[in-house]
């Protein structure tokens, strides 16, 4: 157990510190939601790249900085933009799972063509994956794509589509091999959000906003070159984005900013003139999490070791998506009730605390749970993968 | 940048993992719980080969002068073979006392004893963290009056260090004059507490006392008791899906049942991320003095709540065999029962941690 970073961490950390003081003022406020980033969003992505605080392992011949991965750097970085309270680099899904399965699996003029504007925000991806009847059993996926010539001609819709309406593409799952076992019958395409044949409606959510959307594929032709791995491979192109799907929710930084804003909260909130930090039960509830938060933070840390050790660590990491998003909704589950009459003051109601984002955020929350492998998936991989339990009995056909 | 055991680490604990399988399998266990002293008194003679006892005692001492990570390690081994050992007085909170509280002459005399595993040594801190029935102890010109509680180690022990209400620590013979004892049976039979009370027995101060000294000791105590937690807790999860693994009912293991399997990823998805808390909790009290005593704190509270969730939910996942003696299961159920409330239990020590941020007046 060594916690301090060596010498030449301790440099790299300097260099971060210095470039954080003289750009500072250039961040944007915040980078906003999901969706297309605002312009200064994506000069600051841009300034990011540059200096190497985004896109920093990628390849520089497919726009990104070029520095060999370093776990520990990109630690450091994560660190110091947080404490700064400097938005760091741009996350997406374009970003986070259609990138890293381009570089593994993608052909040559495809990396060349996608990953550069997608890290610099000027391309904007959405995932589509699941389906009206395909959800958790994301195999089942009925979508078809038929040859005709040199394209693909798909029929089909997908639901729950994150930011489809705001997306220049989509990477998408489809049915191609309908004869083929589930799992060995579908295609990864890529295509344009502007096809003819693309229909995108937009699906409102619990927050009241419509943060994803249904869309619907009437004769869409896709050139045959624009698919990602062989044909029938589908699945597994798709498995290596989920891989980075996962990774991308356990994120103790963040679960620690959002901690701090409720010890805030906690602090300037008042019932009958007593602070919520005062009431006994308002407090305990949120030491508790304070206490789950500092066991998720060091099980990230040890996370952080097997990796740059490249050993796998095995349950620690397979329970990380369970227990985050639990933890998240805890921490604004908390929140709510803190404010409680408070706490249900929702749109742009008078007495509305911190613009109603614990309100969104105990709902929003609620669809990172369920979204990506809801939770009861998680635990069945926890006990399948994880403890090497058995796996469901198949039906009788 | 490392966050994880070293080798050294490991090997240590994987000799301690297979000492106590070899020595203290579960029909030894029942042995001592019917009658700890002598089943225990051979146990720690063996353990002392290790080198066990004396594993925080500088070496000058005569013991190994290892840190509280490698207590932790080896006291979660403890826990998942419900080891009825005194490790947690006697190689832990007394040494401690001593190195931060004695003088020379008392380190001198009692550490080497205490690291060839000759003594066992008991520990009265409990009123230092909530007094029940009236007990607490105050210091009189050589002599000590009152009465404490759940002392640790209590049975057989050779010696005792006793924290008075002032923050004093001071060394207590057992024959010595004056001083009662009863023994206080509790759920769990692999450790022993008792208490005593004093009237006018003549004790030896340990002239570096301070609310400090106390609250560290405290701070060790509760960072192992955690450990054990953590030990206990994994055991439980092995014989669960073990267990599961085995029995049918229906036609099929019942491991193969979604809610079964369920509970047994909630167990684990728990209990987890709570190593990394202990492994951080020990290591703070070594080398993050600024930090240790909240995430002792932390370990203690979060432990506890992890280790009754995991208790309860692995004794249901046996169905009726859980609930019998025939498994043995109950020594672990009982083992983080008792982990919980030694030392403060969760609520008391979270506003503790309240405290230590500002956070209660
Ligand atoms: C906020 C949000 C964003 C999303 N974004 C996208 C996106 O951008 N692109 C995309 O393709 N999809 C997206 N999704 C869809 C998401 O991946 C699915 O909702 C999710 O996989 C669950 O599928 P389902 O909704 O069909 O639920 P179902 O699979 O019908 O599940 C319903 C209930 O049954 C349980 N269940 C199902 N199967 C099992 C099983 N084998 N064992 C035990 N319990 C089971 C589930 O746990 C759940 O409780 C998003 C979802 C949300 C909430």
């Amino acid at each position: 157990m060594d916690l301090a970073y060596s010498p030449k961490y301790e440099a790299f950390r300097e260099e971060v510190r210095a470039f954080l003081t003289k750009y500072k003022s250039q961040a944007p406020k915040g980078l906003g939601a999901a969706g297309r980033p605002s312009p200064e969003a994506c000069s600051w992505q841009q300034l990011l790249i540059q200096h190497g605080y985004a896109a920093r392992t990628i390849p520089k011949d497919y726009g990104g900085y070029g520095a060999k991965p370093d776990i520990l750097e990109s630690r450091i970085i994560a660190e110091e933009f947080s404490a700064a309270r400097v938005p760091s680099a741009l996350q997406n899904q374009g970003i986070s799972m259609l990138v890293p399965t381009l570089l593994e699996l993608g052909t040559e003029e495809q990396k060349k063509k996608w990953v550069k504007p997608t890290l610099r925000g000027e391309v904007v991806w959405c995932q589509g994956y699941s389906e009206p009847g395909s959800g958790s059993d994301l195999a089942s996926l009925q979508t078809r794509a038929t040859v005709d010539g040199d394209d693909f001609v798909i029929n089909g819709q997908k639901i729950w589509t994150s930011t489809a309406h705001e997306a220049d593409m989509i990477f998408c799952l489809v049915r191609t091999e309908p004869d083929k076992p589930k799992h060995e019958g579908i295609s990864y395409l890529i295509f344009s959000m502007k096809t003819p044949g693309i229909e995108v409606r937009p699906l409102t959510t619990m927050t009241g906003h419509a943060e994803f959307n249904e869309v619907f594929f009437t004769d869409v032709r896709v050139p045959k070159t624009q698919i990602v791995g062989q044909r029938g491979q589908g699945w597994f192109v798709a498995n290596a984005t989920l891989k980075h799907e996962r990774g991308m929710l356990g994120d103790p930084v963040a679960m620690e900013t959002r901690f701090q804003a409720l010890v805030d909260l906690m602090h300037e909130e008042t019932v009958d003139g007593q602070r919520a930090i005062d009431n006994p039960i308002f407090r305990d509830r949120l030491v508790r999490l304070q206490a789950e938060l500092a066991a998720m933070k060091f099980n990230g840390l040890r996370l952080l070791t097997s990796a740059s050790k490249g050993e796998d660590p095995g349950l620690a990491r397979l329970i990380v998506k369970l227990q985050s998003c639990e933890l998240t909704h805890q921490i604004s589950a908390l929140a709510i009730d803190v404010m409680g009459e408070l706490g249900v003051l929702y749109d742009d109601s008078p007495y509305l605390r911190s613009h109603g984002s614990w309100q969104w955020g105990y709902m929003f929350q609620l669809g990172l749970i369920i979204g990506g492998g809801t939770a009861q998936i998680q635990k069945n991989i926890i006990s399948e993968r994880g403890l090497g339990m058995p796996r469901e009995p198949k039906l009788a056909k | 940048m490392e966050f994880a055991l070293s080798e050294e680490q490991c090997l240590l604990q994987d000799s301690v993992r297979r000492f106590l399988e070899q020595n203290s399998p579960l029909d030894k266990v029942r042995l001592a719980a019917g009658n700890t002293h002598t089943v225990q008194r051979s146990l720690w003679a063996g353990a002392s080969e290790l080198g066990i006892p004396g594993m925080l005692i500088p070496e000058d001492f005569g013991g190994m002068g290892l840190g509280f990570l490698d207590a932790a390690i080896v006291y979660e081994m403890f826990g998942r073979y419900v080891a009825p050992l005194p490790f947690l007085g006697t190689a832990v909170m007394a040494p401690l006392a001593l190195m931060l509280a004695g003088s020379e002459a008392q380190q001198e005399k009692w550490l080497p004893k205490i690291a060839a595993g000759e003594i066992i040594a008991g520990v009265a801190v409990t009123e230092s963290i909530g007094v029940r029935e009236d007990a607490g102890v105050k210091a009189g010109k050589g002599t000590l009056t009152g009465k404490v509680l759940f002392v640790i180690d209590w049975a057989e022990a050779d010696l005792y260090i006793v924290a008075d209400s002032d923050h004093g620590l001071h060394l207590v013979l057992p024959g010595a004059k004056g001083l009662s004892r009863r023994a206080l049976d509790t759920i769990d039979k692999t450790r022993s507490v008792g208490e005593l009370v004093f009237d006018q027995v003549s004790a030896e101060p340990l002239p570096r006392s301070s609310a400090d000294a106390v609250a560290r000791v405290i701070d060790a105590g509760r960072v192992m008791l955690a450990a054990d937690t953590l030990g206990a807790g994994q055991m439980m999860i092995e014989k669960s899906v073990a267990y599961a693994g085995e029995r049918k009912q229906f036609g099929r293991v019942i491991g193969s049942f979604q809610a079964v399997k369920h509970l047994c990823a909630e167990m684990a998805a728990a209990l987890e991320p709570s190593r990394s808390l202990v492994w951080y909790a020990a290591h703070a009290l070594d080398e993050v003095p600024g930090d240790a005593r909240l995430m002792a704190c932390h370990a203690k509270s979060h432990l506890s709540e992890v280790g009754r969730f995991v208790a309860r939910t692995a004794t249901e996942v046996h169905g009726g065999m859980g609930f019998t003696d025939l498994l043995g299961l109950h020594y672990w159920f009982k083992r983080i029962g008792f982990d919980r409330q030694l030392l403060g239990g969760p609520e008391l020590v979270r506003l503790e941690a309240a405290h230590l941020q500002g956070w209660a007046a």
